[in-house]
């Protein structure tokens, strides 16, 4: 079952960077989908529209259709709000809030109006527990967030994305800044995750895609050249720059 | 060649040394008036200070007793200019900062703000006296002199508040909206309380100028002398910058410490605002952890 459906999707920025150009694409629910391909391709810009965070950027053009459960998320008067909620992000830096460990993970609650503690202390367990951090925080869920290393933060940022309970988890290089023992930690997260969300992930390298994806886009220049099931990617790429991307010859 | 190069190096270190003295000096160079200043106040004015000056009204032609109702009149000018001033000032500076989209108009509204800090003290007098005083008919009083004073204090309060709100890094807004928050709600529960300390710099610094300021209160507030409080923010009210202008050139035969009395508590009252701050400051500070 298609989670995403994307058709026609071109985006212009007004300085020309980062845009996509006429991308067709169907996201299937409850599996590993990594965006791979060069740096300025459009992978984050893809990402940011999903739960339209491009909102936030200097878009001069969005015309297409990205079909969300079959829901129009482009519809200027949607709901992005709930959308948000429904399609969290994990960006490639740690960026916690400058807040303690606990409120990080009880922010996004907090917003929609949660006060009652016992029901955000256990959702602020349960989040913590899925990132795999809850073990190593739970004696100080009331300090700095910035006082854990930066791999506990990403798993940080992670957490408070998964407090929301969303459907969709989007993650745009989230291992780019870590060492290789956070990275593993996380990656065993998002395969135990893809049980209960649909993620996407633009990972920091295609081993990283080769551990992790069910299905791999390749995008290039704002083009999305293929999309098919990891083994079919990385074994019978169809596209001779596809081939070319995954073999080294240029990133 | 090895000599050469090493001696290049040892002229370029003196050289370092030089500048770097030069600039010792030249700081301490500006210490130094405001230090001379201060002592010179201090042992002209300290003699005048004891318990009666500061609490007891003026008596003989204001040449004996204390500055009492100067003193008070003072701290509701100051609160006074606050109640105005902060929550439009901050009001204004999210606005600008957060939602306002970059036009001419916005554009012409943040020169108008610079301009306006540049306007003389006693236009803004002349403004008040004009708009506060005779037209809404608020008469010479602590509200007139206030909403004058918080006009001449709101561009300071704005321009400080709008760079403390820019300091706050841009990943923590988009942090904040991608977990389901409105703009609102991250001003409102990340933005500002981040944005405090700079906030309250400026806050500080403007009401500070409006604490000491004679021309703006001269037409719209100030009394030449009051035997008793103000009852009312309608009343009139004794201010210590201007009663300090009346006793040095309205009053023959004033005693000298009796002006640097004035002028010593003046300068204490601003410092007592200043350390209040400091503290409030570096606590919000040892919190932050960007």
């Amino acid at each position: 079952m298609d989670k995403i459906i994307v058709e026609n999707l071109s985006i212009t920025y007004s300085d020309g960077v980062e845009s996509l150009y006429d991308i067709h694409l169907r996201i299937p629910i409850h599996q590993i989908t990594a965006l791979i391909g060069p740096s300025g391709g459009g992978k984050s810009t893809f990402l940011r529209v999903l739960n339209r965070l491009n909102d936030l950027a200097d878009v001069t053009k969005t015309t297409g259709k990205v079909l969300i459960d079959g829901i129009d998320i482009l519809d200027p008067t949607l709901d992005v709000i709930a959308l948000r909620r429904k399609v969290g992000i994990v960006f490639s830096r740690p960026l916690p809030l400058p807040l303690s460990i606990y409120q990080n993970v009880s922010y996004g609650l907090e917003l929609m109006g949660e006060k009652r503690k016992s029901v955000l202390d256990e959702a602020v367990e349960r989040a913590l527990r899925l990132a795999e951090l809850w073990d190593e925080v739970k004696e100080r869920l009331h300090d700095p967030a910035n006082s854990i290393s930066g791999g506990q933060q990403q798993r940080l940022c992670l957490a408070r994305t998964l407090s929301l309970q969303p459907e969709i988890i989007m993650l745009d290089e989230p291992t780019s800044a870590l060492d290789p023992i956070s990275t593993a930690k996380i990656e065993t997260s998002l395969i135990e995750l893809k049980k209960d969300f649909t993620v996407i992930i633009a990972p920091h390298n295609t081993q990283q895609a080769g551990r992790i994806a069910d299905y791999v886009a390749f995008f290039l220049q704002g083009k999305l050249i293929e999309f098919s099931s990891a083994e079919e990617i990385f074994t019978r790429p169809k596209d001779n720059k596809t081939q070319d991307y995954i073999s080294g010859k240029f990133g | 060649m090895q000599t050469a190069k090493k001696s290049n190096v040892l002229k370029q270190l003196r050289i370092e040394k030089l500048g770097f003295s030069v600039l010792t000096l030249l700081s301490i160079a500006t210490v130094i008036p405001i230090i001379a200043v201060v002592i010179y106040i201090i042992y002209l004015g300290a003699p005048a200070i004891s318990w009666e000056f500061v609490s007891a009204m003026p008596s003989d032609g204001m040449r004996a007793g204390g500055i009492w109702p100067a003193i008070v009149g003072t701290i509701y000018l100051t609160v006074g200019t606050a109640i105005f001033s902060v929550p439009l000032g901050i009001a204004a500076a999210i606005y600008l900062s957060e939602y306002a989209p970059v036009n001419r108009v916005t554009q012409a509204i943040r020169i108008a703000i610079i301009n306006l800090a540049g306007i003389p003290s006693v236009v803004y007098g002349l403004f008040g006296l004009g708009l506060f005083v005779i037209f809404l008919n608020f008469g010479t009083s602590i509200l007139s002199a206030s909403l004058t004073l918080s006009i001449m204090t709101l561009p300071v309060i704005i321009s400080t508040t709008e760079e403390a709100l820019r300091a706050v890094p841009q990943s923590f807004r988009v942090v904040s909206v991608s977990l389901g928050a409105t703009k609102w709600q991250t001003i409102w529960r990340l933005v500002l309380p981040q944005a405090i300390p700079g906030m309250l710099t400026g806050i500080v610094l403007g009401l500070e100028r409006a604490a000491g300021e004679t021309a703006p209160i001269l037409f719209t507030g100030a009394a030449f002398f009051l035997p008793r409080l103000p009852n009312s923010p309608l009343d009139a009210t004794m201010a210590l910058p201007y009663h300090l202008f009346v006793i040095s050139t309205q009053v023959p035969g004033m005693p000298i410490q009796i002006q640097y009395g004035t002028v010593l508590v003046l300068l204490v009252f601003v410092l007592i605002m200043n350390i209040i701050v400091t503290m409030i400051r570096s606590r919000a500070r040892a919190k932050r952890q960007w």
